[in-house]
């Protein structure tokens, strides 16, 4: 799996570290993490609606907050939960720019197992480096 | 620093706090235009930015407002409401009472409320809060007089809050959210009524009496503002106001700006969607009261004893080194605890003190406090909870939902939650012990116990 959540986050907080050998498939990686902080079980949420995103940010870990959050938003506003099916992200004269397609479907308490109702994004340890040719995403959600 | 800072703390309760705690209490000492000292409560742990428990004091024209000092659910509070029934009155009908509450009331990931609300009319809430819901019959007039601002801050300005947070927020009027947020039926035992006369006069006044406390906030729409703001101010903290911290958590704005000024006023929005969010839901509880028992809620005697903020930012009148001082008060996991006589307090309490509601876990039990004159050494502020000692991650892999539910249920306790992953992380031993955090703040001169109740029903969202 390529996240793992963090047993050292603020306490009242969740917090994973997502990995990918593109940045575009390290950000994939934090939103499915996103995603089963809310969904106890993420296979069973199908590809119903799709929603193109885009972000852009001087700085990548800032460009990722923003990214997550238009998730968040989705299922507050749309009661929509999802997950990225493709990214493509690139720096253009010192400015991280992110297009996404999201995939998911309308919460069915029925079918979903749902789980923590993620607040926000927070800046606490949030960073996203490449180390030894892989990218990591460190990101604290409030709950 | 240009304060000291201070935690209030048993030895115990100091060991059980995070490092994170010590740091960032050092952090907000750092904080331009703060006053006196960087307070963190006997329940504080680790937060962002602030920790939680977390208070600092600006001077208004020198100082700055920062949205980790006051947490993402801004306005995240506590209402407690009263009854007429006994514990013989509602054991045999927990499970329906629980049942009722537990639809009526959404909680979870994408919860709903029951009020279909048009933009306009969230606007209204924004700027009128728990008044807007009395006016449209989700209440009583005296709910108001026992809500800390009236049920309705003054300054609110929905122009200065983003269409994302309007539209994150409008559906969810009547939604307890979830993490710590519940819903609970409780019992005060005839021992643990600690101070008669206080705990009379805000009708904690038959044995084994039956109450109804809540925590909640202004779920997304202030998650939103809160979010909207931290980045606005981030690029502007150096190169604008010449601000710099060794945390972004810190986030801020001189609460004189342009910029200050209208997180201020958005972030009032946000207070009003909480109280109108505790409103209907207290309206809900009526509801489900008056039907499961048969009689009306005005014949339970449903009344609201108090609704305290404990994630706000307020400007209030205080006393600094002999001198009379409006200051900006940041709030974050603290409850706001004015002394008897002070002009804020409703006037049936006015000779006893503030009413203050700590929260604790789903296994221990809660507290009514009182606030007391020497709490001015803490700008009148005591605890909010109990607070955690264990993470959420740690909490999940130490305890079981499902094996929680049948231990609550075999020791008197009717649980209904959307997850049990979120109840497992919500288990008792995950918090401090709530009994220390009260006699600290006893001890520290902030607060007065008046009763202690123990749960007997609980929705966890």
């Amino acid at each position: 799996m390529p996240y793992r959540f963090l047993d050292d986050a603020p306490l009242a907080d969740v917090g994973f570290v997502a990995s990918g050998d593109t940045i575009e498939n390290c950000f994939r990686a934090a939103a499915d993490a996103t995603l089963a902080v809310m969904l106890a079980n993420p296979q069973a949420l199908q590809d119903r609606q799709h929603r193109t995103l885009h972000v852009e940010n001087h700085a990548p870990d800032l460009a990722l907050l923003k990214l997550l959050e238009e998730l968040i938003y989705l299922k507050d506003a749309e009661r929509l939960l999802m997950r990225l099916t493709h990214v493509q992200a690139g720096e253009h004269n010192g400015r991280w720019s992110v297009d996404a397609t999201a995939e998911g479907e309308t919460i069915d308490a029925s079918r979903h197992r749902l789980s923590g109702d993620v607040k926000a994004v927070t800046l606490h340890r949030l960073n996203v480096q490449r180390i030894n040719g892989e990218w990591q995403a460190t990101v604290v959600l409030d709950i | 620093m240009r304060v000291p800072a201070r935690i209030y703390a048993t030895e115990t309760l100091m060991h059980q706090m995070d490092e994170g705690v010590f740091n960032q209490v050092t952090n907000v000492a750092m904080l331009p235009g703060i006053v006196k000292h960087a307070l963190c409560m006997p329940d504080g742990h680790w937060g962002y930015g602030f920790p939680i428990g977390g208070l600092a004091a600006m001077d208004p024209d020198t100082g700055v407002i920062s949205p980790g000092g006051i947490g993402f659910d801004i306005n995240c509070g506590m209402r407690l409401v009263r009854t007429n029934l006994t514990f013989d009155d509602v054991r045999d009908r927990i499970h329906d009472l629980v049942d009722g509450l537990y639809t009526r009331v959404p909680a979870g990931v994408g919860a709903r409320g029951f009020l279909k609300l048009s933009d306009e009319q969230f606007r209204a809430i924004a700027v009128r809060g728990a008044r807007w819901c009395v006016e449209q019959g989700y209440g009583w007039p005296e709910d108001l007089e026992h809500t800390e601002e009236g049920g309705s801050i003054s300054g609110a300005d929905p122009d200065r809050v983003s269409v994302r947070a309007l539209e994150r927020g409008r559906q969810q009027v009547g939604t307890l959210g979830s993490g710590n947020h519940y819903l609970e039926i409780q019992v005060v035992k005839p021992e643990h009524v600690f101070d008669a006369r206080a705990a009379a006069a805000m009708g904690i006044d038959v044995p084994n009496q039956v109450v109804i406390m809540f925590h909640c906030g202004s779920r997304g729409f202030g998650h939103q503002i809160a979010s909207d703001y931290i980045q606005s101010f981030l690029p502007l903290m150096q190169r604008q106001f010449g601000i710099q911290l060794p945390d972004r958590d810190l986030a801020c704005a001189p609460f004189a700006s342009a910029e200050g000024q209208a997180y201020f006023a958005a972030m009032k929005c946000g207070i009003n969607m909480s109280f109108a969010n505790r409103q209907v839901i207290l309206h809900r509880v009526r509801e489900v009261f008056g039907d499961v028992m048969g009689r009306d809620a005005r014949e339970l005697g449903m009344e609201m004893v108090y609704d305290v903020c404990h994630n706000t930012a307020k400007l209030e009148e205080h006393t600094v080194d002999g001198r009379r001082r409006r200051l900006l008060v940041h709030r974050k996991g603290a409850t706001r605890a004015f002394a008897p006589g002070m002009p804020d307090i409703p006037r049936r309490y006015r000779e006893i003190g503030q009413p203050v509601i700590l929260g604790g876990s789903m296994e221990t039990g809660s507290y009514l406090l009182r606030g007391v004159p020497s709490g001015q050494q803490a700008f009148f502020t005591t605890a909010h909870g109990s607070g955690r000692c264990m993470s959420r991650a740690q909490a999940k892999k130490q305890f079981h939902g499902k094996q929680l539910e049948r231990d609550l249920a075999a020791r008197g306790v009717y649980v209904r939650s959307v997850s049990y992953g979120g109840l497992a992380e919500e288990a008792g031993a995950a918090y401090k012990d709530i009994d220390a955090v009260v006699a600290a703040t006893t001890t520290a001169g902030l607060s007065q116990p008046v009763a202690r109740f123990t749960p007997i029903g609980n929705v966890k969202g």
